[in-house]
């Protein structure tokens, strides 16, 4: 058993939560991941390291509640147990050897690049983040991401804070104007497609973090394949970060819809509505 | 001389079991076990012992069994398999041990499975208890829970060893959890097996993915020695058009769902897709056991789709018996080329085969008939043509030697690193249960004769 150390709720329906894994924070990267099971009933979920501290032995993660899953873990708070947790999975990615970084999240992605963000900034190259979500209390470790970027830029769909729009206009903006290494978005699939569209123009390396249906999360069962530049790689071992421009995304919608009438059911009676 | 007919388990009926997941075959009963053992002719020679990949002494349990002394028969096969009732459950008995039988030549072999199934079996309902082990001060980590692994810990914690085996998975028994469905090995015994390893001392550490939660050189500085086990996991596919549709998954994914992650029951919160027509690549155990699955699933219609002809199929007799029986079609000397569908699957291309010159492997090799394609509508794809080693651990290991992705290993067992053994299917490709256990067993032997010969005997 896993024990939640501390829990935060950072928006509705968006919690952080601290989990005492030693074994996995001690060899933890940014851009890994982790699966976890809430419980002996409970499916394999994965989700990314926002944050590990090597010396407590722990693991941050920040969950959306978006189904039956995440609703059972949304029911658990801190001193409660989780019944697996396993990781680091993935491979980590190094950004470290761009001298321009910039950093694109949507969502809950906004948080999951905090990591790398962090890290680029001790060694003294400070990102440019663009930060989008739907209006200003969804967007995520604002002061953690302005703390450890050059400039921070939020966007939000209703312009209740920063400025009005999505990502794109404003990573789109930036490109026109300056020179970027690379960029690296996390967000829902049809946000990172719309930026790696941007970017296509501009010729800038555009890494994403493909966000696959997963099982064992460790290559033994194919379900997170994707195709990147016309060959199948699985997102849990060859990723979760590829080359955008690389990715067929009208596929990767597909494959993450597959399952969306038994989620929507089951989502519905964890939190009693009934089945649809 | 008239030889008296073989004894044939009971089993499920046909219909009434493509319905449920509860075990198809019953067994034998004490009764019918003993008149199955009365048909041994207790040859000297015991031809049948050398088509044991671990030379069980075959007649030896017999001749116990025919006493009615059926704990004196599992004595004897304890000496050399670990897992009597898994084997005698799994095994391809009719190209092993059944194979060299001389009733053979006379009709049909003695039940050496069926039989050995029932030693373990009333060995397990006799729940004997471990007994307590001096501890040698040395320590073993085993890397994977399966046959190989499992066997590989009991042997060295019998020898004193402080044991730890690191899976990946959140339970325990490798394909014989994850894999081989409940219908035909039932769960129960596996986990009677894992109980009877815990009982032994034996610490199981899951979720840990050796390779990345901890390394194989830590591994390598805390322990005595490393033990791999991991299997061969990785599924392959056929690189055809459109295997990326949603409703395309490989056996591994799908038996997973289903075996692992309980999808079959109500109430779990895995998700699986439950195919009315399905399509299934490939003739082996795997594809076998998928089919099967996917008619006790709710399917209508379940296909077995093979480029080769009957005799090359490479499942065991018993499940291509037990799936005719069920109403899964053969379709044989077929090939598909293509899946077709807007997002999910809806149709498969596949092209007629015939049998050509045989390959490297002494197997026709399969030619495509030009002009022969067709279509046929069908939900789901269900890919069971095979598996390779999980380059995962490799990966990260350079210093292990690999063969295109096999563990390296001598005949003891060892691989390039010192004190790092390897066996099972990670060091052989996909294999059997059977000899995943004896590299388990054999590996443990090396072990104890490496750092303790001295000090301690195998007890077996
Ligand atoms: C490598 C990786 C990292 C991830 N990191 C995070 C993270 O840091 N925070 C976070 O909140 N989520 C993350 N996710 C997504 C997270 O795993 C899913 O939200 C979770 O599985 C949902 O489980 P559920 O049972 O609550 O919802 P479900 O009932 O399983 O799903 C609800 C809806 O979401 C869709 N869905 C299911 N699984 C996924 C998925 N993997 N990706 C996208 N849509 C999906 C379903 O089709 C359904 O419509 C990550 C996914 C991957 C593969
Ligand atoms: C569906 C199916 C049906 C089969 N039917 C039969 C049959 O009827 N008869 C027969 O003889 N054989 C059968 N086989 C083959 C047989 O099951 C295998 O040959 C055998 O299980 C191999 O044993 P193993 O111990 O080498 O590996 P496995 O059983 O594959 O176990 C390997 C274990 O290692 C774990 N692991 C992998 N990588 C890591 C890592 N990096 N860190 C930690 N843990 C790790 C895995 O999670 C797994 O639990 C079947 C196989 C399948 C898939
Ligand atoms: S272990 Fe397998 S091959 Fe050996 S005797 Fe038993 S069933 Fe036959
Ligand atoms: S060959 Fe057949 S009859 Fe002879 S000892 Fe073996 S099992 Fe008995
Ligand atoms: S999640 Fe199973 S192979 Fe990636």
């Amino acid at each position: 058993m896993y024990k939640i150390v501390a829990k935060r709720e950072l928006a509705k329906d968006i919690n952080e939560y601290v989990i005492q894994a030693p074994l996995v924070a001690k060899n933890a990267k940014p851009g890994q991941f982790i699966i976890l099971r809430v419980d002996k009933e409970g499916e394999r979920v994965p989700f990314t390291i926002c944050d590990m501290n090597k010396v407590l032995g722990t693991i941050t993660i920040l969950v959306q509640t978006i189904g039956a899953s995440t609703a059972k873990l949304a029911f658990l708070g801190a001193g409660d147990s989780i019944e697996d947790f396993v990781g680091p999975l993935g491979n980590a990615t190094d950004l470290t050897e761009y001298d321009k970084v910039m950093l694109v999240g949507g969502g809950i992605g906004g948080a999951v690049i905090y990591p790398q963000a962090k890290l680029l900034h001790r060694i003294g190259k400070s990102p440019v983040t663009v930060m989008g979500a739907r209006n200003r209390s969804l967007l995520l470790y604002e002061e953690e991401m302005r703390n450890h970027s050059e400039r921070f830029y939020p966007m939000t769909d209703d312009g209740s804070y920063g400025e009005k729009g999505f990502v794109t206009n404003k990573v789109k903006e930036l490109l026109e104007n300056e020179k970027f290494d690379a960029i690296l978005a996390v967000g829902p699939l049809p946000m990172m497609e719309a930026v790696c569209k941007v970017s296509k123009d501009y010729e800038v390396k555009t890494i994403v973090s493909m966000n696959s249906i997963m099982v064992d999360g460790t290559g033994m069962c194919g379900c997170c394949r994707v195709t990147v530049g016309g060959k199948t790689l699985y997102a849990c071992v060859d990723g979760p970060e590829f080359d955008g421009q690389l990715i067929d995304f009208a596929e990767a919608k597909a494959r993450s819809k597959f399952y969306k009438d038994f989620e929507q059911d089951h989502f519905c009676r964890i939190r009693g509505t009934g089945p649809k | 001389m008239a030889v008296q007919k073989r004894n044939k388990p009971l089993e499920q009926d046909p219909i009434e079991r493509g319905k449920n997941f509860k075990e198809v075959s019953l067994g034998f009963t004490a009764e019918v076990a003993l008149n199955e053992a009365m048909r041994c002719l207790q040859c000297k020679t015991a031809p049948c012992i050398s088509g044991c990949p671990v030379g069980i002494n075959i007649p030896g349990f017999i001749k116990k069994m025919k006493e009615k002394d059926f704990g004196g028969a599992a004595s004897v096969i304890s000496e050399s398999n670990l897992l009597p009732a898994i084997c005698g459950r799994v095994c391809p008995q009719e190209t092993q041990c059944e194979e060299k039988c001389v009733l053979n030549k006379v009709g049909s072999p003695v039940a050496i499975g069926a039989l050995e199934r029932f030693v373990g079996d009333y060995k397990i309902a006799q729940g004997e208890k471990a007994k307590a082990i001096t501890k040698n001060g040395g320590k073993v980590a085993i890397i994977g829970s399966g046959p190989a692994g499992l066997t590989c810990a009991a042997d060295c914690a019998k020898a004193g060893f402080e044991v730890t085996i690191f899976e990946a998975f959140h339970m325990p028994g490798g394909v014989l959890t994850y894999g081989i469905p409940e219908f035909r090995l039932p769960k129960s015994i596996v986990k009677n097996e894992i109980q009877g390893l815990i009982d032994l001392g034996v610490v199981i550490e899951k979720n840990v993915v050796v390779g990345r939660t901890v390394m194989l050189d830590e591994l390598r500085e805390e322990y005595d020695a490393v033990f791999i086990g991991t299997g061969a996991g990785l599924p392959v596919f056929l690189n055809i058009p459109g295997e990326n549709l949603a409703g395309v998954y490989s056996a591994n994914e799908y038996l997973t769902r289903i075996n692992l992650m309980g999808a079959r029951l109500d109430g779990s919160e895995t998700p699986v897709q439950k195919g009315k027509n399905v399509v299934v690549v490939g003739a082996g155990n795997v594809a076998m056991d998928s089919a099967r699955t996917a008619l006790r699933m709710g399917a209508d219609k379940v296909t077995i789709v093979y480029r080769r002809s009957r005799s090359e199929m490479p499942a065991r007799l018993e499940e291509i018996h037990h799936a005719e029986e069920e109403g899964i079609e053969m379709m044989l000397l077929t090939n598909p080329v293509a899946v077709l569908g807007e997002t999910k699957v809806e149709r498969i291309k596949c092209q007629k085969m015939e049998l050509g010159a045989p390959d490297s492997k002494g197997r026709p090799r399969p030619i495509p008939i030009q002009g022969s394609e067709f279509e046929m509508p069908c939900d789901q794809v269900i890919m069971a043509i095979g598996t390779s080693p999980n380059p995962l651990l490799s990966k990260v290991s350079p210093d292990l030697k690999m063969d295109r992705g096999i563990v390296i290993t001598d005949e003891f067992g060892l691989t390039s690193l010192p004190n790092v053994y390897a066996g099972g299917d990670a060091a052989t490709g996909a294999a059997t249960v059977i000899l995943a256990m004896s590299a388990g067993r054999r590996a443990a032997k090396t072990i104890c004769e490496t750092l303790f010969c001295s000090r301690c005997k195998m007890d077996q």
